[in-house]
Order: structure tokens, then sequence, then C-alpha cells
């Protein structure tokens, strides 16, 4: 059942965020979790535009459909959107395939989102992470202090009581602030459901081409793809629980394409939604180390 | 039925079992994914404490360090849910250097978890649990007398501890206990009732926690909103954002506006997609008014029958978090719902000692420690008594300087109604008062250390000024400290109320249309900034006295360096204290490097 309380404590983050910063913006990544993140915000605001533009860091790799949708959200929101890509990364063509999903992710996710938040000079930034979602979050404030160079450091947070939160920053410092922080995927769902937000259709089952790498089936979304001598990508019906670069996230089989189908699966689904997602797992502690580093 | 998830928060030691029942929980609701379970047990063969077997508690330890030694370092947070319900649950640490931590997860709970282990019963770290339950306002614990398995599930063990529990209950004022056996490791009443306890009779831990009642008392009562933030996207539209903390409201419905008291009624009530019948306690809402009313961030908008209180002095209970001490007298910032204001602690009524409750004297409180304190804010704010409404009754204190939080506290009463005091408006003014002097009222605060040479410019500035007509006063460290300032010593304390006694006495000089000229060694930034807040912007003038330690050792007017560096003098500013050099005075003077006359010179241009 959906819980209109988690709605409004998030309203409430977003105004308390925006009041106590200079330079805020939202981080924008097109998938689920934005797109409710986005909602919250022009709720929050309304009848006005939500005070601060949106960013998306584009490492080149998201699927055809997420670019698409950005722009119809944009348009719709009447918001302004920043793009912004590692240009010293892409021009010494870091990719997922040659360098590793791990290397990958801190040049073209990590420098160029702290390469973004330094050249604008935001000082406020809001992200759609859930707590939820992986063990580090669940021990992440709403309110979350970075240093100066935009570091983590989970031993060394605020304390974070009530509905208090503390937006003081020395110049230099930031503050990453997650209004879903406690959100779970089945909110998120419901959240969609009843408030018809739109979504990227790869959500939605649909035949796919496919090919299978590491236990998951990867979507092959575009030439640039390496297929093995000889290979060739299979149709599938499959769906993605999160959006990421299209290399770097697995699909699910599954006949789900409605709405109605994606929540039922989820509320019974079996295994966690960042399995599908290669870069939470390249490394021991993996989510920890790219959050004290700067990651999202 | 309401759909608002329960929160609730478990406090037991590392070896109580609470990591280990958070993750049975988690998994016997089967909120634990397929993965999860398989790097759980992969984990658990590297860290686990199990020797091998599935090990719960890493389910929750999330932090490296954590899983390193095996301890919970932070609050975690961890959702779950059931058919019936949905649940957080705020897994923090037991030991007492995590007060704070505790106090964080049970800010936000609607229940607690109180493990026990059935071999030990209730020792001194249950009952610190649950007087900060208490003191945070949790009115609902569930006694979870754990480890059943290793007494035998024997019901008189049970019995005893749960006795013994009700008492401490009772002393502290929690008016609801459920006791449950239980043992976490093996899944006895964690799901269903156990076999193991046929004596029991209740209902196992996660039915329990289905069927608990959440009351919203606060939801009939009279209509309270804190304004967040004010929408106004253009000259047409002109609304008040905010989430109601107590009761419901309406269009038409009257509103007062706190502190200013104007009345006014609700034109709309917003949200998407357009006008409203009505919103309740809870809701994050946008009003408009059908007057022009003045209304900005850190009001409180309420119902005017039953307005709430507006006052400047509270007795509130407050929990230290910082690493550095509450100074007495030292101003913080204080934030109460979305209002945020300069606040002082006047004096610590006592510390209250956490594992026992008993009061001691305190002249300071340190990281973890909890005490009843007197604040005194520099602007009135309306607020609700905690026990009445947590969101209207707390407040975080934050250093002035770092940004930290450094403390949280619960508003217990007013200790005067500032709605009763009305500042004497002034027809003569401190510019008209100045004016008449035919000058203007400055403070000059000379800083810098003994000896640096604070009074000798000090007294040639005060010289010429006179000579060109200026009504001056000066106020010397040595000279206060004979008559006003007698009772004070050089503890950090006392140098914090000799400053701010200095910079009153100061403000009221000025303010009678005076310059004053202060020489004082006032060696922390923090008070500086104090004093300056007392004063209009660019009436106060910091002149740093820059001249090196060794100098200010060599000349060593009055001796007293020789006598720090023998040990007959303590707290010595640039011996044994320290000395915070201003970060952007109006004047740094090398004294050492250039003469005195030029320095005046100096000085002289800045006030002209």
């Amino acid at each position: 059942m959906l819980d209109r309380g988690l709605e409004s404590e998030s309203i409430e983050i977003i105004r308390e965020a925006v009041a106590g910063a200079a330079k805020p913006v939202m981080l924008y990544s097109i998938g689920k979790d934005s797109s409710v993140m986005l909602h919250l915000a022009r709720k929050a605001f309304y009848p006005a535009p939500p005070p601060f533009p949106l960013l998306h860091v584009d490492t080149t790799w998201k699927f055809k459909e997420m670019y698409a949708h950005r722009a119809r959200m944009v348009a719709e929101s009447g918001m302004t959107l920043l793009t912004h890509t590692n240009q010293e990364g892409l021009a010494a063509g870091v990719n997922p395939f040659t360098h590793g999903s791990s290397y990958y992710t801190d040049v073209m996710k990590t420098e160029a989102l702290k390469q973004a938040l330094d050249l604008h000079g935001f000082d406020v930034v809001f992200g759609g992470a859930r707590r939820d979602e992986e063990k580090s979050r669940a021990k992440e404030r709403i309110f979350s202090f970075r240093s100066k160079g935009h570091r983590w450091d989970p031993k060394k947070q605020r304390p974070e009581l009530w509905n208090l939160y503390n937006t003081h920053i020395q110049p230099g410092e930031t503050l990453r602030v997650f209004p879903l922080s406690n959100w779970t995927e089945a909110d998120i769902w419901e959240y969609i459901r009843a408030e018809e937000i739109p979504i990227v259709p790869l959500y939605l089952a649909k035949a796919r081409p496919v090919v299978r790498r590491g236990g998951a089936w990867i979507m092959v979304d575009d030439e640039r793809y390496p297929l093995e001598p000889g290979e060739s990508p299979e149709v599938r019906r499959v769906r993605f629980r999160t959006l990421g670069c299209y290399p770097l996230t697995g699909a699910v089989e599954s006949g789900a394409d409605t709405l109605d189908s994606v929540i039922a699966e989820t509320l019974g689904a079996r295994n966690s939604e960042r399995q599908g997602r290669l870069i939470d797992s390249d490394q021991p502690g993996s989510m920890e180390k790219k959050k004290q580093e700067g990651y999202f | 039925m309401t759909t608002r998830p329960l929160r609730f928060i478990t406090c037991g030691s590392v070896d109580d079992g609470k990591s280990t029942l958070i993750g049975r929980m988690l998994h016997e609701s089967k909120c634990v994914f397929e993965d999860q379970m398989e790097s759980l047990a992969k984990d658990s063969r590297q860290f686990g404490t199990q020797s091998g077997k599935v090990d719960f508690a890493l389910l929750v330890d999330g932090l490296q360090a954590e899983r390193e030694q095996g301890i919970t370092i932070d609050v975690a947070y961890r959702f779950f849910s059931t058919p019936k319900r949905k649940f957080i649950v705020a897994d923090t640490p037991g030991h007492e250097q995590y007060t704070r931590n505790m106090a964080t997860g049970a800010s936000t709970a609607d229940l607690a978890i109180l493990l026990v282990d059935a071999r030990k019963g209730i020792l001194t770290q249950t009952r610190r649990h649950a007087r900060i339950v208490a003191m945070m306002g949790i009115r609902k614990v569930v006694l979870a007398i754990n480890k059943m398995d290793l007494v035998g599930y024997e019901e008189a063990t049970f019995r005893r501890i749960t006795s013994e529990f009700e008492e401490v209950a009772a002393g502290l004022g929690i008016p609801s206990v459920m006791a449950i056996p239980l043992s976490a490791l093996e899944g006895d009443n964690v799901v269903a009732p156990s076999g193991r306890t046929p004596w029991y009779g209740g209902l196992g831990l996660l039915g329990l926690l289905e069927g608990v009642a959440l009351e919203e008392p606060l939801g009939s009562a009279p209509f309270r909103m804190p304004v967040q933030w004010i929408n106004r996207p253009n000259a047409e539209f002109r609304g008040a954002c905010g989430r109601i903390a107590q009761g419901r409201i309406r269009p038409k419905d009257p509103v007062r506006i706190l502190p200013s008291g104007v009345e006014t009624r609700v034109k709309e009530v917003l949200a998407w997609g357009g006008p409203q019948g009505g919103a309740e306690i809870g809701d994050s809402i946008t009003l408009t008014f059908e007057d022009e009313v003045d209304v900005s961030r850190g009001d409180l908008l309420t119902s005017p029958e039953d307005a709430p209180q507006v006052a400047d002095q509270f007795e509130a209970n407050l929990i230290w978090m910082s690493e550095h001490p509450l100074v007495a007298g030292r101003p913080y910032l204080l934030k109460l719902h979305a209002k945020e204001v300069t606040a002082t602690v006047t004096s610590i009524k006592h510390a209250v000692e956490v594992n026992t409750g008993a009061h001691g004297a305190a002249r300071s409180l340190g990281l973890n420690e909890i005490g009843v304190v007197n604040l005194s804010l520099n602007q009135p704010v309306p607020f609700e008594p905690y026990a009445t409404n947590r969101t209207l009754g707390s407040f975080i204190l934050v250093d002035k300087l770092t940004f930290e939080t450094v403390g949280a506290g619960m508003i217990q009463f007013a200790l005067r109604r500032a709605m009763n005091i009305h500042w004497q408006a002034l027809e003569v003014d401190r510019a008209a008062r100045a004016r008449l002097m035919g000058q203007k009222a400055t403070c000059v605060w000379f800083t810098g250390l003994s000896g640096s040479g604070k009074s000798t410019l000090a007294n040639l500035l005060d010289k010429r000024l006179h000579t060109e007509g200026k009504h001056t006063y000066i106020l010397d460290g040595d000279n206060v400290r004979h008559g006003l300032n007698r009772d004070l010593g050089f503890t950090e304390a006392d140098r914090v109320e000799n400053i701010r006694r200095v910079a009153e006495v100061a403000k009221l000089m000025s303010d009678a249309g005076l310059i004053v000229l202060v020489a004082f060694i006032s060696p922390f930034r923090s008070e500086r900034r104090m004093a300056r807040d007392l004063f209009p912007e660019g009436d106060f003038i910091e002149v740093f006295v820059d001249t090196p330690l060794e100098e200010c050792e060599r000349r060593d007017v009055k001796g007293l360096y020789a006598k720090a560096r023998r040990g007959e003098l303590r707290n010595f500013t640039g011996i044994d204290s320290a000395y915070e050099p201003p970060e952007h005075p109006e004047l740094h003077l090398r004294a050492g490097e250039s003469s005195l006359d030029s320095c005046v010179e100096a000085i002289l241009k800045h006030l002209s």
C-alpha cells in the first residue's frame, strides 16, 4: 500500500536542502529513482518549477532509450539540463570493455561527477540513492557531508537527529542530499504506478537482442558492443531492474510488460536489484570504497 | 489501517545478539535476496563468528571496519516488510561511547527493542539504554530476553528479568513494556511462537510488531506548521511551504504567524495539481493567505486558539556529541524546526550519569554526556515542549566555526515567557547619541598575545582621538579583571565568560555613543565572533596585534612568561593555552616590525 508519509518526508528534505544551499543541483541519472526524485522536486516547489538545474553525468554509454527519455522529461519539467562528460577519459578512449568496470566507473562516473561539481561550484547535490540498496548506503546520512575533494568519511558523519538537518558547510565542502533514503524498491514502483510517473520503457519486458556475460544478460544496444568471433545476439524477452551504462547493466528474463506485472515480480523477487550491476561486486567492500572516493 | 511504517530501534551490546536478531528478522520476512544470501554465506566463512555457519549479523554490519572488528560503529537503517506492515529498523551500537548514535536512531523511532542476555539479566547498559530511550520520548518498549536456549528456556529466568525491568521502566516513566523470550540464533519466537516456550503464550516478535498500534494524538491537536520555504516564483504568487507538525488545516481557517503574532486566514491549501480540500499532520503542503502578511522561513503557523509559547530561555535535556566539550557561555547555532538562532548555554544545572541516572554538578559536558541545561537565545522562538511534540521541541546545536553538529536537545519548558517582555523601543538611539558627540560609535578590538603591545597601542590611540575631540574609553584586560571580572580565573570556560562580559560592556558603551577601545588577549575565534555579532556591521574593528611569541617573551614586561615557563602560571596563552589568530581582521599590525606611530596611523586611517 502506498505510503504518503514517504512522499511528504522527501519533499521536506528537498525544501530544507534548497533553503540552506547557495547553489543546489539535482543529479539526474534517468533511472526510476531519478524519475521519482524529479517528480518529488516538482511537487515540492509547485506551482513554481524547482529552483535548480538537473545534472546528467554522461558516460556516452547509456541506453539509447535513456537519452530519449531524458529529452522528454527536460521538456516536460521546464528545468535546465546540464550534461557533463569526462573529456580526458573520452579522448583516452576509456570504455567498460578494455579498462574493466572499476577503472571505467572511476574515470567516467566518479571523476566526471567531481569535475562537473567543481566546474559549476555546486554546494548541494541531490542524489537518488536509497538505504535499502546496499550495505554501506544503509549507513549514510540523508544530508551527507563531503570534505574538500568530495570525499566521504564513514567514521566522521555528522549525527542526524529527528528531521533536523545541519546544512552548514565551509567553502569547498559540499553536501550530498538523498531525499529517497527511506524508500524501498517496492515503494518506488508503487509510487510510480500511483502517480503515473513516466519511466524509460527498458523497465518493461520486451524482446531485445542480448548476449550472455558473467551470468547476466547484456543488451547489445549499439554497434560498439564487442561480440565474440562468430557470436550474434539472441533475442529474448528481458527487462531491467536498474539502468546504468548498457554494457554493465544486466537484464533479467521476464514476461512482465506492464507496471502491474513488474510490481508483482518485484515484490516476489528472490534477487536484489543491484545484482544486475556489475560494478557493485568488482572488489570487496566495493560500494563503500567508491563512495569514499566520491561516487554516489 | 495506517500505511506508515513502524520505525523502531534495537538496543543491546555486541554480545546480546542484536545484529543477529535483525538479520534473522530480515531473513524470516523473506527480505534477504538470494544473491545477498550467497554473499552472506561467503562473508560468514571469511568474517563470521559462528564458526562458518551463516552469521546473520554480517547482513547488517555494512562498513569494512565493522566487519573486520565484528562490531557496529554507526547507525544503519534496514527496511523490511511483512504482508501486514512495513518496518524501518535503526540498528545502533551498544557501547557507551556510542550514546550519540543510539540517540540518533531513537530520535525518529516509535518503539525500542531492548535486548537482554538471559544469562546476564538487567545490566548497567540495559539501564543506560532504557534511560536514553525514555529521554528520547519513545513510549513503547519491547524487552527481548535473548539467548533463552542457553538457560534451558526456563520460565523463572524470564519472569525474574521481566519484573526487574518493569521496575526500571516505571522509574523512567516508560508506559508500555512488552516482554518476549527469544533465541535469535535458533529463531525461537522470532516469527511464530516457539514450542520450546509453551509457558510464554504470547505472539512471536514479528507478530507483536505487526500488531503495535501507532497513536496519532497530535492529529486532532491544534494546527502547527513550521515555514520551511517561501515560494515566490513571480509577483502574483506567494506561498508558505512546510510540513504539518500537528493538527489539520483547511481553506478559510484562521492562522496566526509566530513570533510576530499577525493573524490572517488561509486562502488555499496547495499541493501538486492544485488547491486541496485540506491537509493533515505529516503532509507537506503550500499555503496562501487572504491578506498580504509578512511570513518567512522559521516562522510557525498556528491556529489562533491554543497558540504555542514563544520564548528565548529554556530548560532542556542536552546530549553532547562532539569531542570538543560544551563550554557554557560560548555561542552556538541552534536549529529548532526551520528556525536558526544563536544560543548560549547559560548554566549546566546538572549532568546526568547515564548508567544510574544520578545527578552531578558539572562545569562542562564531554562527548556522549547528558545534562540538564539552561539556554538563552538571541531572539524569541515559538516551540512546544518535547514531551508534547517531538518536532517542535527538539533542537540541534552547531559549532559556529567548524559547523559540526555538537549537541542535540529536548526542550522541557520555557524559563520565562518572552511574550511578556517588551524591549523598550529607544527613541534616542545609538546613532543619535554618537551624532551629538560628532562621531561614529565604534568598537576597536585589539587582540594578540600578552606583551604584544595591545594596551600601549590602545593608549596611544586614545590620546590621539582625545586630542581630536572624540569621546572614547579604554577597556583593558588587567583593569577589568580587577573589578567586574575578579571572580573569574583562567580556565577556558572562565575566559569565555570574561570576554562575554567585556563584549557586553563595550556594546553598552558604544550604544551610549562612545568609541570603545578594547585591549584583551581574547585568544579564541568563537568569542571574538560573539563580540562582533553584538555590533552593527562595520562598527566592530578587529585589530590583530601580531607580535611574534619570541619577541613578546623577550619583552616580558610583567614577568609572566618567565613564570609560565617555570610552571607557576597555568593556562597561559602562547605557552600552554592556544592562541587562535584572526582569519580576517580589519587590521593586521605587525607591531614587531613597524613603529608604534605608524600602527596608530593605520588605525586612524581605518576609522576616518
